[in-house]
């Protein structure tokens, strides 16, 4: 699943449940994750050198 | 009230073995302190009469000859996160609480010892947060500024030993929840390593990230609580001699500080080269995906343990709370995998960074504790969320399980503590306390 297409079902299943406030932390969580996945991309092709990432938070 | 409950539990316990103090006397002492400062908001349960008690039963036992070493007559406080026979714990929560059957056994090994609860203290709801703020039991107060934070999650735990109610403290640390509020209120917080302090009788918050450890005045003090907590017999350390290499990473750890911070750390560092040990720069490969890898594993872990109650009991949770809990249940269980992935590589890289070095030395906070009711925070010209910023440095050692320890490094002009953050080889926490102890003399 990508990304996108989880973070638009997270974003209507919130709202089905009543809880519009997830919708700022779902799209937050949403980069994190695609920070994530690019990471372990990195990981399992062996890219050599860091691995993506941000500046301290 | 005197200067008693300041002191440190050795200077307390050769006194308490004299009987020239009884541990009445200690746990009177620290019940008036906390009279004296009720707007701390520390505790959830002060148990005065069973305190009391326990008190007269340590004197008549030390009386009788039956001394049981350092924390024998010691009055400690326990994160209400963690079972006390015969309490709620509430874990700072209105969600119903459960009636503890037992002690759990971080708690009987310390009773066993001859240490006397004297309460349990407050913290941010499930431990699920960084300044103790959402909680049933009112926001907790920093002790040497009421209108800012104690930190979190264990804030009602270091404001409590800061302000000397109690010797120290149990608290727990599953991104930082012990060394945050130990860095904000100026007091020594140990995470050990991951798995060595027994978890069991403890509410978890993510349970492959979560340890429990002491929160004291100084390093003696905490490697006391630590033995205890282990089950080992109690007894004094040395801190560590000879020449000691002192590892820097400089690259993410330092980028962005609140500048009172830098300055004190900078300071700290400078004496630590000044009293003879080396420094080396040192980088902690990857240490950037730190933040996305922590929070892929500790939201699903948590929204899991927590899974019942929040069908049950969500309105009950504080909002901030609730949303976390909620947003770890759109977690994909593939994402989880790629953390736990990724998880081992950090642990490898803070393996290699810690070769040919006796310990890391970084920021436990890059900011002083921040104001309550703060939302963000200026670090290094950028604004950041609180929760992020005071996660920043610390978290990593939960996912990786090296043992960590907040030492109070100075005073800002603001009058508030700072805190270098020292981290040890896993498994080593022993050794990681004897070298705290060489240096705790120096940077402070």
């Amino acid at each position: 699943m990508t990304v996108e297409s989880w973070l638009s079902s997270a974003i209507a299943d919130a709202e089905r449940r009543g809880l519009p406030a997830l919708k700022p932390l779902l799209e937050t969580l949403a980069r994190s994750t695609e920070a994530l996945r690019r990471a372990a991309a990195a990981v399992s092709e062996g890219e050599p050198g860091p691995l993506p990432g941000k500046k301290p938070e | 009230m005197s200067a008693l409950g300041l002191r440190s539990i050795t200077d307390v316990a050769v006194l308490l073995r004299g009987r020239a103090l009884s541990a009445v006397d200690l746990v009177r002492e620290a019940l008036t302190r906390v009279e004296s400062r009720p707007e701390l908001n520390a505790f959830t349960l002060l148990m005065r009469e069973t305190a009391l008690a326990e008190a007269e039963r340590a004197d008549t036992d030390i009386g009788h000859g039956g001394y049981r070493g350092a924390l024998h007559g010691i009055p400690i406080t326990i994160k209400d996160l963690i079972d006390v026979a015969g309490t709620p714990t509430t874990s700072g929560s209105r969600v119903p609480a459960r009636i503890a059957p037992a002690d759990a056994p971080v708690v009987g090994r310390l009773r066993d010892a001859g240490a006397i609860v004297l309460g349990k203290t407050n913290l941010h709801e499930f431990a699920f947060g960084t300044t103790s703020e959402e909680t049933a039991f009112g926001a907790v107060r920093n002790p040497v500024d009421s209108s800012r934070s104690a930190g979190g999650s264990s804030g009602g735990s270091a404001a409590a030993v800061a302000e000397g109610i109690g010797f120290g403290s149990v608290g727990t640390d599953t991104g930082g929840s012990i060394r945050i509020p130990a860095a904000a209120c100026g007091i020594v917080g140990l995470k050990p390593s991951l798995g060595e302090v027994d978890c069991a009788g403890v509410v978890a918050l993510s349970e492959t990230l979560d340890h429990v450890g002491p929160l004291a005045r100084s390093v003696a003090d905490a490697a006391l609580l630590f033995q205890a907590m282990k089950g080992m017999s109690v007894h004094a350390i040395a801190p560590a001699g000879g020449a000691l290499t002192f590892g820097v990473p400089r690259p993410y750890f330092f980028d962005r500080l609140e500048a009172e911070t830098r300055a004190c750390l900078e300071l700290a560092l400078r004496r630590v080269r000044d009293a003879g040990y080396a420094l080396r720069e040192v980088t902690i490969e990857d240490a950037p995906i730190t933040p996305d890898v922590y929070l892929h594993i500790c939201l699903p872990e948590a929204s899991c343990y927590h899974a019942d109650r929040l069908a049950e009991h969500a309105d009950l949770y504080s909002p901030g709370v609730r949303l976390r809990l909620e947003m770890g249940r759109y977690v994909l269980a593939e994402d989880y995998v790629r953390s736990m992935r990724l998880r081992n590589r950090l642990r490898a890289g803070v393996d290699r960074a810690l070769e040919r070095c006796d310990g890391l030395l970084l920021p436990a906070l890059p900011i002083p504790a921040p104001k309550i009711g703060a939302t963000t925070v200026n670090v290094g010209e950028v604004d950041m969320p609180v929760r992020a910023a005071m996660l920043s440095r610390t978290q990593l050692f939960n996912i990786t399980g090296h043992p960590a320890i907040a030492l109070p490094a100075g005073r800002g002009t603001d009058g508030l503590p700072r805190s270098l953050q020292l981290v040890g080889p896993r498994g080593r926490t022993a050794r990681l306390l004897e070298v705290a102890a060489a240096l705790e003399g120096v940077i402070h």
